[in-house]
């Protein structure tokens, strides 16, 4: 199945967010004591918490082993998986 | 334990079908200096690394599956369409004799992946040069990729993998310092 216009956009902007938390997670691991930073951090990790509560709701769960809700039937496994969007 | 998550780090986009382009991927996904060789020597060697810097081989190592599935992804776009006579023209023809399209970890040359490519020294100043001349050499295998590709949109995408050798690299670094400093703080009485 193809996903939308709109489920790719969000994706993106989660992609976004998420990239400068993989990058900032790496950065804090050599540098632990700059403030700014985990300030960023932690304002970051709640937009991409708020983001993905918004894509899941609409598009079906990203994580599993209880990391996401479910709705019914069981969804996780519906495509399109990552390399098929 | 780990979670996976529906989602790839960076889009993957291509063009159009392309298996020659594939072809030289695969040195990414098992190759010697590719990700599977990264995830599999950083989230080895930190078992027996200083505390210091477990949390960062941790976290890299975590990446670079992300990139693994991103290479996954790039060389399943590029030859899901492929018909057997494109994949031969393509120097593909012994992957599909064994494979037919499905993906494998080994070389551009078709050389097997093996855990001769990786070591774990257990010497932490030992492990860490070796992680920082790995990200080294991925970053030259993804420039080499993108001298000979002519896909914009992969490019894109290889790009984005070239740059976090150099992070990665950058990081691995400043690893070393840390633990240099801690030597240093030891020895004095």
């Amino acid at each position: 199945m193809k996903p939308s216009r709109e489920q790719l956009q969000l994706m993106e902007q989660i992609q976004q967010v998420d990239f400068a938390l993989v990058e900032l997670t790496l950065y804090l691991d050599t540098h632990p004591q700059d403030y700014n930073a985990i300030q960023q951090f932690n304002q970051l990790a709640a937009q991409s918490k708020q983001l993905k509560s918004q894509y899941e709701q609409q598009f079906g769960p990203l994580r599993q082993f209880g990391e996401s809700f479910s709705s019914f039937p069981w969804s996780w496994n519906e495509s399109p998986w990552p390399w098929q969007m | 334990m780990w979670y996976y998550e529906k989602k790839l780090q960076y889009p993957v986009k291509v063009s159009e079908c392309n298996p020659r382009l594939a072809k030289y991927l695969i040195e990414q996904y098992g190759g010697a200096d590719g990700e599977l060789s990264a995830a599999l020597r950083y989230l080895n060697q930190r078992y027996s690394i200083p505390d210091k810097v477990i949390g960062l081989l941790t976290d890299i190592g975590t990446e670079e599956f992300a990139h693994l599935e991103m290479i996954a992804a790039m060389v399943y776009k590029l030859t899901k369409d492929a018909t057997p006579e494109q994949l031969k023209e393509a120097g593909l023809g012994a992957h599909y004799a064994n494979h037919d399209h499905a993906l494998f970890y080994h070389d551009a040359a078709g050389n097997p992946w093996t855990a001769t490519y990786i070591q774990a020294k257990g010497d932490p100043i030992a492990d860490l040069y070796e992680d920082i001349a790995a990200e080294e050499k991925a970053r030259a295998t993804y420039q080499w990729i993108i001298n000979m590709s002519d896909d914009p949109c992969l490019n894109d995408s290889l790009k984005f993998l070239r740059e976090r050798e150099i992070v990665h690299s950058q990081r691995f670094r400043e690893a070393v310092e840390i633990l240099k400093q801690e030597q240093n703080r030891k020895h004095i009485f």
